[in-house]
């Protein structure tokens, strides 16, 4: 077991895990923040995008240990004072998530290219967004919203500041 | 909703002349927690004592298992319990199938855990129960199997030949199934009297669902009283609980299944898995809950695959261009096992061979063969893309035959918009259509003539990339289904769909709904649906649904069918509600029945406006009771079960332009314009989304999607690095447009829209592919048509080889 220390979402956290422990696993299973979804086992369809210290990854291909010291911002940690992000918005407006499974990925992967390219056309949003994969909306709803929340000026944000946490992790009894 | 939503809602896009909210592009209601995080996904699921399960899968295609040992695996730290087939035996019956389409279809048993043989690669041998997923997935490789190889069955021919080896020792044959149709003339007639005769053969590759949420199931067990909750991403909740009580023998009254958030189906979830029922078991057997959740490369083996088939098609017409037969033999791949609705699927598509065409002969004959693959089963078209793609490619061809234009040899044949109602050559009644303005409205959105003309000139000029332009005209039977049809084609279940809405103390709908959606919406568009008739807002409505404690009454959500079946009786119990209400406000009014008057949510008497009750006024009235018609059952909640009297028939017209470079064999979509009729419109917005998703499925079949296997039956495409699933830089932008004529089947006017694009796409990007390189003699490209395979048709061409025969695969 090895200790780390990690902030996600503007919560720190210590905790013991084993070294191979996946970065999406630790959120999902040991904090109970499954609203990052994992879709694939070959880094491809990018539906576990989150932040790290600033840089977009997919964090089923990070292990827990590397994150150790580290800042994460995951899909829960977007809306500030239950103010949505003009990119979450812009998904709901433009209609670009229908099953919603891709959409954490999507989501933190357009904050990433707008970042670093306020204003990309549509086909540099489409170049971007290569790595996360949608089965529902042919992509042309998600290339919209990227571009509406670009005009809204998603790009613009500063760095992530502590957002609302929701504790996703259900207790069902039976 | 928050108030964002609420905000951007305010704008939304209308149908013309749409005045309540059936029409109107709503926002969705269920976005709100999918863009933040709050999710319900089953492997978000959680609970004490929790225990998580890992199969063990076969590696080969084909085997004896003569041994399999988990005594070390039971070692392993954090292992609590491992079984194999053989101990679950008495616990579990075997995998239903609900279509045996023909009296003697041969239907092995499909057991959830391997007994004896393992018959394709993924086929479960052992699970592990562990307290965490890691330890249970480290176990595996603790468990020894012995495996004696068999021989593998690949090839469709070749596995019908009478010494091929058996997949199903046992029944002595892979023919699972003939399936037979004869319509109007013999065929052999009308192909004697015929000018030309038009033979093609065409491969439908097997295809991996790729749903997004991978496959998970939860069960939580309440041992003392022999009660189980079953958590799982299906598409069938009602269905999966009729049958895990038959496979597991639990009585059906003590199960109750949810299908929490799901993340996609498109038929893969239309299925009782044998995981599913392996969960159960185990919770029963254990008395804790466990939990199961597929990786993506399991999942391609064990979750079950879409098309697969080989079609021959030969179609006979009159050198002016018109059809006079067309006969169709199928070799459709089973798979390993006849899964829940495997052996319907081709028999689904049957029908729409045909298509919008008239004729005066149609013969059709379908084998449903078994090979050692994952059993193949319903993905998004489930037999109309395969049957739409043959005759759409088919009419191109007899188009280039005859030296015809493709629109002017559909047009020759297809059936006018006064024709309908009509009785097409398959015996279906097609309601409405007006294809003439869905393929004027496309023509002129895709510039039609001016792409033929550029087309010419780079051609003339020898441009190496070549531009190609493909038509698909199709129309689609969906909406499953009416019960006696289903009846007829020997399904086991009917094609009703239950709704019922409460009216609650305080005037708030709450819409309960047997449909069980994964992406598509419902929860909008039947709120719109029952505040338009209700004349509640939109806002005030909840649909409650996936739950069969909640939702006890339902058949689900597949083949197009929520809408107009589920959606439609949501309408019908919405009246109801409104008939009810009517009795209780003349009762309050002291006004007959027949003097009072509903609009906009608001009871009154005709000629006294001021004397009035809302609905919420009325519902409060009925909640107290204090003063109803005497006699009168004091509630306004009202239930319907719709079965509907015919199926539903979009149509459309489908353009793509592709440029084809002869150099690289690369192809790129270049535009794409549909026309769409899908009947009235709830939601614009939801509509025009299903149509984008759609494409892209057709568009990756046609270019980029392969299951594809080796010799030995391994399946070489067996991750999510190897199979291609289009990114948004892989597809174009889409224009979409509707024509509407309404369907007469339902009260809502509507058609479905879920399959639509996939049925029509795949035919009109092929066509294009072809189109660009008919000159340089090709005739066609076999699906997908990558860089390598269209590359390979140019050069054959170009030294006047015959194309490479490909094995069926």
């Amino acid at each position: 077991m090895t200790h780390i220390s990690v902030t996600v979402d503007g919560t720190a956290y210590e905790d013991e895990v084993e070294p191979r422990l996946l970065l999406v696993h630790y959120l999902r299973d040991r904090l109970g923040l499954t609203g990052t979804p994992v879709g694939c086992d070959t880094s491809n369809c990018g539906a576990c995008t989150v932040e790290l210290d600033g840089a977009s990854v997919k964090s089923c291909t990070v292990l827990a240990v590397q994150a150790d010291g580290g800042e994460v911002t995951t899909v829960q940690g977007l809306a500030r004072g239950g103010v949505w992000t003009p990119l979450q918005r812009a998904f709901h407006e433009r209609h670009a998530l229908q099953c919603g499974y891709c959409t954490p990925g999507m989501i933190m992967a357009a904050r990433d290219l707008l970042r670093e390219n306020p204003h990309p056309t549509s086909d540099e949003v489409r170049k971007a967004l290569e790595g996360n994969l949608c089965r529902c909306t042919g992509y042309q709803n998600i290339v919209r919203a990227v571009l509406a929340a670009a005009e809204e000026g998603e790009g613009a944000e500063e760095s992530p500041a502590p957002g609302r946490r929701t504790a996703s992790g259900q207790e069902v009894t039976a | 909703m928050t108030d964002q939503a609420d905000r951007a809602d305010h704008g939304a896009e209308r149908t013309e002349g749409a005045e309540g909210e059936v029409g109107r592009s709503r926002l969705r209601k269920e976005d709100a927690r999918l863009v933040t995080g709050q999710t319900n996904w089953t492997d978000n699921i959680s609970v004490t004592g929790l225990l998580h399960l890992a199969f063990l899968r076969s590696p080969m295609a084909h085997a004896r298992v003569e041994r399999v040992d988990i005594s070390a695996a039971l070692e392993r730290p954090g292992v609590v319990a491992a079984f194999t087939g053989r101990d679950l035996a008495d616990a579990l019956g075997s995998l239903p199938c609900a279509w045996p389409v023909t009296e003697d279809m041969v239907l092995p048993d499909h057991p959830p855990l391997a007994l004896d043989e393992v018959r394709h690669a993924g086929d479960p041998v052992a699970v592990v129960v562990a307290r965490d997923r890691y330890a249970a997935a480290d176990a595996l490789e603790a468990i020894e199997v012995d495996y004696a190889p068999l021989p593998p069955v690949l090839d469709l021919e070749a596995a019908l030949a009478e010494d091929a080896p058996l997949v199903h020792a046992d029944q002595g044959t892979n023919r699972a199934y003939d399936w037979p149709l004869r319509c109007g003339e013999p065929y052999e007639r009308v192909r004697e009297r015929a000018d030309v005769v038009v033979r093609r053969r065409y491969v439908q590759q097997r295809l991996i669902p790729n749903a997004m949420e991978p496959r998970a199931v939860v069960v939580t067990p309440l041992a003392a009283s022999g009660e189980y909750t079953v958590y799982s991403a299906t598409q069938i909740p009602h269905i999966l609980r009729i049958m895990l009580s038959v496979v597991c023998g639990v009585p059906e009254h003590k199960l109750r299944v949810i299908a929490p958030d799901v993340g996609g189906g498109f038929g893969s979830k239309l299925q009782v898995y044998g995981e599913e029922a392996v969960a159960l078991a185990l919770a029963r057997r254990l008395g804790r809950p466990v939990k199961w959740t597929e990786s993506r490369s399991e999942g391609y083996l064990a979750t079950h695959h879409g098309r697969g088939m080989i079609q021959d098609v030969e179609l006979a017409a009159t050198r002016e261009g018109r059809l006079l037969g067309l006969k169709v033999d199928l070799l459709a791949d089973m798979g390993a096992y006849l899964m829940l609705v495997t052996p319907g699927i081709p028999v689904l598509g049957a029908f729409m061979y045909p298509a919008i065409y008239k004729m005066d002969s149609y013969e059709f004959d379908c084998t449903g063969v078994f090979t050692t693959r994952t059993p193949t089963d319903a993905y998004r078209g489930a037999g109309r893309p395969e049957a739409t793609f043959a005759i759409e490619r088919t009419m191109d061809e007899l188009a280039a035959e005859l030296g015809l234009d493709p629109v002017e040899v559909r047009r020759r044949n297809w059936i006018r918009h006064e024709e309908f109602p009509y009785d097409s050559i398959a015996g279906l009644t097609y309601d409405s259509g007006n294809y003439e303005a869905a393929t004027d409205k496309a023509l002129a959105l895709f510039g039609y003539d001016e792409l033929r003309a550029e087309q010419r000139e780079r051609a003339e000029r020898g441009d190496s990339v070549r531009l190609g332009i493909g038509v698909s005209t199709y129309t689609e039977m969906c909406g499953l289904a009416p019960s006696r049809v289903l009846r007829d084609l020997r399904y086991s279940a009917g094609g009703w769909e239950a709704a019922s809405i409460r009216v609650l103390p305080t005037g708030k709908v709450e819409v309960v709904t047997g449909t069980s959606p994964h992406g598509q919406g419902h929860v909008t568009c039947w709120s719109q649906i029952a505040a338009d008739v209700l004349g509640v807002p939109f806002e005030d409505v909840e649909v409650v649904h996936g739950d069969t404690l909640v939702a006890p009454q339902g058949m689900d959500t597949y083949g197009s069918r929520s809408l107009v079946v589920g959606g439609a009786a949501v309408h019908r119990a919405a009246e109801k509600v409104v008939d009810r209400a009517r009795k209780v406000a003349a009762h309050l009014l002291e006004a007959s029945e027949d003097d009072v008057e509903f609009k906009g949510g608001v009871f009154s008497v005709k000629g006294s406006p001021e004397a009035r009750r809302t609905i919420q006024e009325v519902a409060f009235a009925t909640f107290t009771s204090h003063d109803v018609p005497e006699g009168m059952e004091p509630t306004l909640n009202a239930g319907h079960v719709l079965d509907p009297e015919n199926f539903s028939y979009p149509h459309g017209t489908h353009l793509c332009a592709v440029e084809v470079d002869t150099e690289t064999g690369q192809t790129s979509i270049r535009s794409y314009v549909c026309v769409d009729d899908v009947g009235r419109v709830i939601n614009p917005m939801i509509v025009e989304g299903q149509v984008h998703g759609g494409l892209a499925q057709g568009i990756a079949q046609a270019l980029f999607e392969e299951a594809v296997y080796d010799t030995e039956g391994n399946l070489v495409s067996g991750t999510m690095a190897d199979y291609l699933v289009p990114s948004a830089a892989d597809l174009p932008e889409f224009t979409t447009d509707r024509t509407e004529t309404p369907a007469t089947s339902n009260p809502l006017g509507a058609k479905g829209v879920g399959e639509a694009g996939t049925i029509a796409s795949t035919p009109a990007v092929v066509n294009a592919v072809v189109d660009a390189l008919r000159p340089l003699g090709v005739t066609d490209v076999r699906m997908p048509c990558t860089p390598e395979r269209v590359w390979e048709a140019v050069r054959a061409a170009g030294s006047g080889r015959p194309e490479p025969e490909e094995a069926a695969r």
